[in-house]
């Protein structure tokens, strides 16, 4: 590679000078601006985020579930695209507490989100994570879980027993 | 070969190809002596780097980044020959690269070569690394199986405890309010694009630095690093004692980068790519995600420290030990370089090093994660099949019990074995610890019956470590 190097007998003149510092800036300028109008709509749609509805989800009907019982139902995210597959359903603990009373439990421990296990035999929620255990009305038994379990409303709605699909309890 | 190499002064004399990579490639080397195979590893990260290009791409070819047919394609890809290779190369190569960028920065960090005037490289290959360990994370969930799944919410739930914008970077990472079709193709953004952009550009500074200050030489105790006469030194060292990188030094990049190549392929082809878990469907509740071996010592870290102090290490942890490695070259920017004038670089590296591999293996038996799937006691551990002592022992397994408490063997390791309870513990207190719990160890007060405590006694009581001779028990 050969350096060429512009001929420069004598100094430039100050109005040389003076113009070379415009166009300077003008390509600076020209190149912000143009990097700056194709970036924002990108970063705009990246960070984007979608707030999504909340919506009752039906679990099921009221007979399906026995009082006392705490079962595992699985209900549509609110927000499901089409492709999300198996991604888009959100599981629960679902507990019948009277003929009309349920109770929801998100699934996520409260202390990192590994999904929690019902042991029917014990009345306990366990974490099979780091062993986090929550009592049958979702309190912390034991373990290092900070918070109770999120529970998500429920209700029932024409004989069908409904979650109100929520988001992902962040702790 | 005439006409070839005709073609070949045509096509240089039209770019000067030659004249660009000819001087670099020939540039000046300190000769390294002994250490010269300890200047391997940089050129063996970037190999392993290539490794991952290639597979990469061909990975990409047939795998479909979306949420609900992520799961699908790669079922489809591991089924086919060649594509259960290029799975296996690429996982390997993974570990290849991490463990490779390891060592090397362990080797500038023994040798001190990040001291003037070196710091930026050091800088670069500091960000390099992260780089690393940011696809090894993506990587590991594009498989998008279970864990893969679990891991997102454990990554959203971590970032959730960053203060003031923990909420709104959990809400980034899921791509929304829940894990759904926008997820997957966040991560295969990242990982595919995003990083590895990064990634080539940091590397080509990298190499530019190493070009413009020269491949550090040998540490020398008589010769510690002076910023105002280190250039001219080392310029006439090389002038003195320099030998060309091509041929004479990069031979031995490309033997060593060529064993790791054939190390990789070798053990993808032989073990083949990891196994696929379960489908990422949430509604499938047994699972327990674990991280790949690499992270498995931070999980452990963060599983066994106390409570109070999670927060602090999973925030302040990794800030800590990133602003650590980015003052490193200006705090230490001159001085000795020889590993035998700073005892203490040999100290941390040990300590790090045994960190690693002591607390991966902590996390490999995760003691503090309960058993869930451990099976009812037999027979042969219970010693009786009717009567109190057995109902006590399916009652040890149905209440939990067995999940956490090791029993001849079977269950899990999260609190006392409790083998031989009946020789520590009489009944009063094995009832105290049952209904009062204790820090891990939830209370039963309410959720055992009479009976049930009864028969738990009996079958804890009569667990020896030398068997006792009771006929009456096992009828009563």
């Amino acid at each position: 590679m050969s350096e060429e190097v512009l001929p420069e007998k004598t100094p430039p003149s100050s109005e040389l000078m003076g113009r070379r510092k415009f166009l300077t800036r003008l390509s600076i300028a020209l190149g912000s601006i143009g990097a700056a109008i194709v970036s924002i709509p990108s970063i705009a749609f990246l960070l984007g985020l979608r707030k999504t509805p909340q919506i009752w989800q039906t679990v099921g009907k009221v007979e399906d579930f026995k009082i006392g019982d705490t079962v595992s139902v699985s209900f549509q995210d609110p927000s499901s695209l089409p492709w999300a597959g198996v991604t888009s359903q959100t599981a629960a603990w679902l507990r019948r507490t009277g003929e009309q009373q349920f109770i929801a439990f998100s699934i996520s421990c409260t202390h990192l989100g590994c999904p929690v296990r019902w042991l029917a035999e014990a009345d306990l929620f366990m974490c099979p994570c780091h062993g986090g255990v929550f009592y049958a009305n979702g309190t912390v038994a034991s373990g290092p879980p900070p918070r109770p379990l999120s529970q998500y409303p429920a209700r029932v709605h024409q004989g069908q027993v409904q979650i109100l699909a929520s988001p992902v309890p962040i702790t | 070969m005439q006409i070839l190499k005709r073609a070949w002064n045509w096509l240089d004399d039209l770019t000067g190809l030659s004249a660009l990579i000819g001087p670099v490639m020939r540039h000046p080397v300190p000769k390294a002596g002994k250490s010269a195979w300890f200047y391997v590893l940089g050129s063996a990260t970037l190999f392993a780097f290539l490794i991952q290009v290639v597979t990469g791409i061909a990975l990409a070819t047939g795998y479909v980044p979306s949420s609900g047919e992520a799961y699908s394609t790669l079922v489809f890809i591991s089924g086919t020959d060649f594509g259960r290779i290029v799975r296996g190369i690429h996982s390997f190569g993974a570990s290849a690269m991490v463990i490779l960028i390891g060592l090397h920065a362990i080797r500038v960090y023994l040798m001190a070569s990040y001291k003037y005037p070196r710091q930026v490289n050091w800088l670069t290959g500091v960000v390099l690394l992260v780089l690393t360990l940011l696809m090894a994370f993506t990587g590991q969930l594009l498989r998008w199986d279970q864990t893969g799944y679990w891991s997102v919410i454990i990554a959203a739930e971590q970032a959730g405890r960053l203060p003031f914008i923990g909420k709104w970077l959990a809400h980034f990472i899921l791509a929304g309010d829940t894990i759904g079709g926008a997820t997957l193709s966040r991560f295969f953004a990242a990982h595919v694009f995003f990083i590895p952009a990064f990634i080539f550009a940091v590397v080509a500074f990298h190499l530019y630095l190493v070009l413009h200050n020269g491949i550090s030489e040998p540490p020398k105790t008589s010769e510690p690093v002076d910023p105002r006469t280190y250039r001219a030194q080392y310029h006439s060292l090389l002038a003195r004692n320099g030998e060309p990188f091509w041929p004479d030094a990069a031979w031995r990049d490309m033997v060593f980068g060529f064993l790791v190549i054939l190390t990789v392929v070798g053990l993808a082809i032989v073990i083949g790519p990891p196994a696929l878990g379960n489908p990422p469907d949430p509604t499938i509740i047994d699972a327990s995600p674990r991280p790949e071996w690499y992270f498995l010592w931070y999980y452990a870290i963060l599983s066994i420290i106390p409570k109070w102090s999670e927060d602090w290490v999973i925030i302040l942890g990794p800030v800590l030990f990133g602003i650590l490695l980015l003052i490193l070259p200006f705090i230490a920017n001159k001085g000795q370089r020889s590993p035998s004038r700073r005892p203490w670089s040999i100290i941390i590296t040990v300590f790090i090093l045994f960190m690693i591999a002591y607390y991966g293996a902590v996390g490999h038996i995760a003691p503090w994660s309960p058993r869930m799937d451990a099976p009812p006691l037999p027979e042969k551990v219970v010693g009786v099949t009717s009567g109190p002592i057995a109902d006590g022992a399916k009652v040890f397994h149905d209440k939990g019990c067995e999940y956490c408490h090791k029993m001849s063997g079977y269950g899990g390791l999260r609190g006392p074995d409790l083998s031989y309870a009946g020789d520590n513990l009489n009944a009063a207190q094995i009832t105290t610890r049952i209904f009062s719990g204790a820090k891990n160890m939830p209370s039963y007060n309410g959720n055992m019956t009479p009976k049930e405590l009864q028969d738990l006694l009996a079958f804890l009581e009569s667990r020896h470590r030398h068997p006792v001779f009771e006929p009456s028990l096992g009828v009563k």
